[in-house]
């Protein structure tokens, strides 16, 4: 078994969610989650819709507030005491389950307002653009494929482009963290193959969890597996062994 | 890289500029000549110029970042006001009632002793400065409160339009020190030049001019900036900009505050050519109708902003001395046709007639 597959010390995690709940009117769509991941890791997250996968990162993030627990950052900061901007800055980045990018800038724009800078009011004002800042540009729109589409502006892209541009906007803010929400959702299944290739090679050298329907997708990460469930950890392992058991495949797989 | 002078804003330019050199020479024209502009016209320009300077203002604000305010109107009755303090100040022992200090409304009231508030207005550049930082710290003050509670779309456009509606209120009072429904009026001279003098007035003229377009140029150098994308950025997904690391509180405070300075600009070149301030500018329909010259120009063009603004404060002079009835529902009814056949407003049907020429900038539908 690889060393991806073995989880991660408490004292060692990057990120470690501890007891977290959450209820919307009385509904917990979190409810006791608790989860370690390794610095560099692999994980993926799978669960049936409503499980509260797109919430946990919404907790994650600083979009959503906690009714109890702690989310801890590096063994000592703890996220739910910040909002999103200072989550970002921190080095944790997000692709949304829905793609989102800035439909009326151009790609170029697009990566361009990604990349890792200064955020502040006055230092974004009076940014000029350097020839590295171009070249770092084109080094990620290589990366997703998109070089070709420089000028073209977001909205007039496909919904796997916009996928792809969504991705590209996440390495280009070098996170430590990247947290991505159905990647695949809309892609072929080559592009889907090629989005577990990229995402397998980003991590290592940064943490990755990924949300994911797609069992293939998921297979091709080889990786280790959480399985959410009403909002807290149901089984967590590997693929196989997740797969294989009862109430996992009752409550997601089987149906 | 985006150039700071587009087709578009020359083009603009140059008629402003034009405009500005010919119509002081036009005064000049014996008045027998066909050619020959009467001097009163030339405040009349001025004021209409204002206009378009505020229409821009908002468009900074409203067509680049979404902050839709209905509350700029208040921004430029401020800067009114401040440069009206300064006006009946200067007019010292030639009032009324002779008093050099105080203002006739207060000898009126019964007071002996200038308010607080007042000080320092007898110097130009006090109340030059007071013009621009008054409304620029009510509106860092009131987008700080706001945004950070992430206030934002109709529940934003509400509060301003409450706040432009408070501000009018208290103007209204006597006792507040402003001059009460009366406003300010009686103005003689600024800078010791008499406002009634043509010399005066064409100097004012040109001042509104340069003050347009030096707006144009900054608000044109905001929106093609990286901050400006970034103000476009959280018009279209504001929660993306949040999770890249973006404080979008502070670019929205940043905005705003800049657009209500400019707006209190406007107002402060406003009152020396229109001889009066009062608490009717800060009626919430004032604030409206800047929102109209805005669509009906071309949100997130600036260019368009201004152009709205001087096709419908023209629409407006012709219609309320022809048919004095019909402009609120001409108005409501431009309203509905630039929302419905419209939306991106004059400047956006140019873009229609003539393809291509130049990529419209960042319009969008709210
Ligand atoms: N802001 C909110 N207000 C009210 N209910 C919410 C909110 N956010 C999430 N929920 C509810 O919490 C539950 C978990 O939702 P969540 O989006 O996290 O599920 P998910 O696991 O991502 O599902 P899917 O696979 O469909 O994306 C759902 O029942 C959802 O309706
Ligand atoms: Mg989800």
């Amino acid at each position: 078994m690889s060393t991806a597959l073995i989880g991660a010390p408490l004292n060692a995690a990057q990120l470690y969610l501890d007891g977290v709940c959450r209820s919307f009117d009385g509904f917990k769509a979190i409810n006791g989650l608790s989860l370690a991941v390794a610095k560099g890791e692999l994980r993926a997250v799978i669960g049936p819709n409503g499980a509260g996968k797109t919430t946990m990162m919404d907790i994650i993030t600083g979009k959503t507030r906690p009714d109890e627990g702690k989310v801890i950052w590096n063994g000592d900061t703890d996220l739910t005491k910040i909002d999103e901007a200072g989550v970002a800055r921190l080095g944790i980045g997000r692709k949304f389950q829905k793609p989102t990018v800035f439909e009326t800038h151009s790609v170029e724009d697009n990566i361009r307002l990604a990349l890792k800078a200064p955020r502040g009011v006055f230092p974004v004002l009076f940014d000029r653009r350097s020839a590295e800042e171009n070249r770092r540009v084109t080094e990620y729109l290589d990366r997703i494929r998109l070089t070709h589409l420089r000028a073209e502006t977001a909205a007039n892209l496909s919904h796997g482009q916009k996928q792809w541009l969504e991705i590209g906007m996440l390495l280009a803010q070098e996170p430590q963290l990247l947290l991505v929400d159905e990647p695949a959702a809309g892609m072929t299944d080559a592009e889907t193959m090629e989005t577990a290739e990229l995402l397998k090679s980003i991590a290592g050298e940064r943490t990755v969890i990924v949300v994911e329907h797609d069992m293939d997708f998921v297979r091709a990460l080889n990786c280790r597996v959480t399985v959410l469930h009403q909002g807290s950890v149901l089984a967590e392992g590997s693929l196989d062994h997740v797969s294989a058991r009862d109430d996992v495949i009752e409550v997601y797989l089987g149906r | 890289m985006t150039r700071l002078i587009d087709l578009r804003l020359g083009l603009f330019l140059a008629a402003l500029f034009a405009v500005t050199v010919l119509a002081p020479l036009a005064t000049t024209l014996p008045s027998t000549s066909a050619l020959n502009l009467p001097s009163y016209l030339i405040p009349l320009m001025g004021k209409y110029l204002c206009y378009a300077l505020l229409a821009v203002a908002l468009d900074l604000c409203w067509g680049y970042a979404g902050i839709l305010s209905l509350g700029h109107g208040a921004f430029f009755a401020l800067g009114g006001y401040a440069m009206g303090m300064h006006l009946m100040r200067e007019i010292g022992a030639r009032g009324v009632y002779a008093n050099p200090e105080l203002p006739d409304f207060m000898v009126f009231l019964g007071w002996t002793e200038l308010p607080w508030f007042w000080y320092g207005f007898d110097m130009f550049w006090f109340a030059a400065v007071m013009a621009l930082l008054v409304p620029g710290l009510l509106a860092f003050v009131f987008g700080w409160f706001a945004f950070r509670s992430r206030v934002s779309g109709v529940y934003l456009s509400i509060i301003t339009q409450a706040l432009t509606f408070a501000l009018l209120l208290a103007f209204f009072r006597n006792d507040m020190g402003f001059g009460g429904n009366n406003g300010l009026t009686d103005f003689r001279d600024v800078l010791g030049f008499s406002l009634s003098a043509p010399s005066t007035r064409i100097a004012l003229f040109v001042l509104t001019a340069v003050a347009l377009a030096g707006c144009m140029l900054l608000a044109r150098a905001i929106t093609i900036s990286k901050a400006g994308k970034v103000l476009v950025a959280v018009r279209d997904a504001e929660s993306r900009t949040r999770f890249l690391g973006y404080r979008v509180e502070s670019y929205s405070v940043f905005v705003f505050t800049v657009s209500a300075m400019m707006a209190g600009l406007a107002g402060a070149l406003y009152v020396p050519q229109v001889g009066i301030i009062n608490p009717g500018e800060f009626a919430p329909a004032n604030s409206i109708e800047i929102v109209v010259w805005v669509a009906l120009g071309g949100r997130g063009t600036l260019v368009g902003a201004a152009i709205g603004a001087l096709v419908v404060v023209a629409l407006k002079s012709w219609l309320t001395a022809t048919f004095p009835d019909l402009w609120l529902f001409a108005l409501g009814g431009l309203f509905i046709l630039v929302t419905l056949a419209l939306p991106n407003g004059l400047l956006g049907l140019l873009d229609r007639l003539k393809p291509r020429q130049a990529k419209p900038a960042a319009e969008v539908p709210a």
